[in-house]
């Protein structure tokens, strides 16, 4: 699987986010579910999908789905 | 009544060189448990008891050495514990440091190295390994505070006000990773015979003992069983709590 589809699939599964999803804009808090307690769901989810374990900055950064497509490539073994 | 046993965990206890941490290292080690060990500095007295408590049970334990008052240590921790255990679930925070001096006469560099090396380690390591945690659903964080959060003492206005946050910051994470099956607890020893009250004067010592009810200082493994305990299946319904070790001195 390509790393962009890694990336929503944890999204997917952590956020419950619509079919439709606009994944080039998606951003921080757009939709409810990406509170900041969806948030850290959200980051188990990534961590679980890349067997990794993010940075502090990683995470407080990851501030859009592209954002995290970016991130997600330093851990992507 | 039930040993405790911690066969198949892993633990991180921080400042495990000498008095509390070490005493506590080794008591988990003796219940089972894999133990990282975390000392500021690997110098060739915490190397030496390092060994020995690797002896205890051969290849037991892991070393990683750094402050753990820096965030870049705690990322390293992180990382190694992820790296090699893929698991995380015993967090003993327990380095600190100890600085006494009256108000008035306390620089501005100590009050800043006490509430980083007691206080933001707390909350970093919290931050960076209950996430470990969670991917189990479970895990037992104990925090090391101290008698002095609640009664305070001339002379040690900063490190009370320090061991007086961890305490905060066990309310605060009990509530919220006790969703995620994560229990948070904290310590609080009295009077205990540590290279730390050691440095106490003493007409201090002389003071406090004549106040413990027990009648005697306590030692580094009543502390470790107490946290031994709040690390186990033993505590499970048990977070949140502040448990004085200290001879009734506070009652």
């Amino acid at each position: 699987m390509e790393l962009q589809q890694r990336v929503e699939k944890a999204f997917t599964d952590a956020l419950d986010l619509p079919a439709d999803v606009d994944w080039a804009t998606l951003e921080y808090r757009q939709y409810e579910t990406w509170s900041s307690l969806g948030h850290m769901t959200l980051v188990a989810a990534l961590e679980e999908e890349f067997d990794a374990m993010m940075e502090a900055d990683d995470i407080l950064e990851m501030s859009s789905f592209n954002k995290a497509v970016e991130i997600m490539r330093k851990y992507d073994a | 009544m039930r040993d405790i046993d911690l066969s198949g965990r892993v633990a991180l206890v921080t400042g495990a060189a000498r008095g509390i941490g070490e005493a506590t290292a080794r008591r988990l080690i003796e219940a089972g448990c894999t133990v990282v060990l975390n000392a500021r500095t690997l110098n060739d007295e915490a190397q030496a008891v390092f060994a020995d408590l690797d002896a205890l049970r051969p290849g037991s334990t892991t070393i990683i050495d750094g402050s753990v008052a820096e965030p870049a240590v705690v990322a390293t921790i992180a990382r190694t514990i992820f790296a090699k255990y893929k698991r995380l679930d015993i967090l003993v925070n327990n380095a600190g440091i100890q600085r006494d001096n009256y108000i008035g006469m306390i620089p501005d560099a100590e009050i800043e190295a006490v509430m980083v090396n007691n206080v933001f380690s707390v909350i970093r390591l919290t931050q960076a390994l209950s996430r470990l945690m969670k991917r189990n659903g479970a895990g037992s964080i104990v925090n090391v505070a101290s008698i002095l959060a609640r009664t305070g003492n001339p002379g040690q206005f900063v490190y009370s006000a320090s061991k007086a946050a961890v305490i905060g910051a066990t309310m605060a994470s009990a509530k919220e990773l006790g969703p995620s099956g994560i229990r948070v607890n904290a310590v609080a020893p009295g009077l205990i015979a540590t290279r730390m009250t050691e440095a106490m004067t003493d007409a201090d010592r002389r003071r406090w003992e004549s106040q413990i009810p027990l009648g005697r200082v306590g030692s580094p493994a009543e502390v470790a069983d107490v946290i031994a305990f709040l690390a186990s299946d033993l505590s499970r319904y048990v977070t949140g709590q502040v448990i004085g070790i200290d001879g009734g001195l506070v009652i």
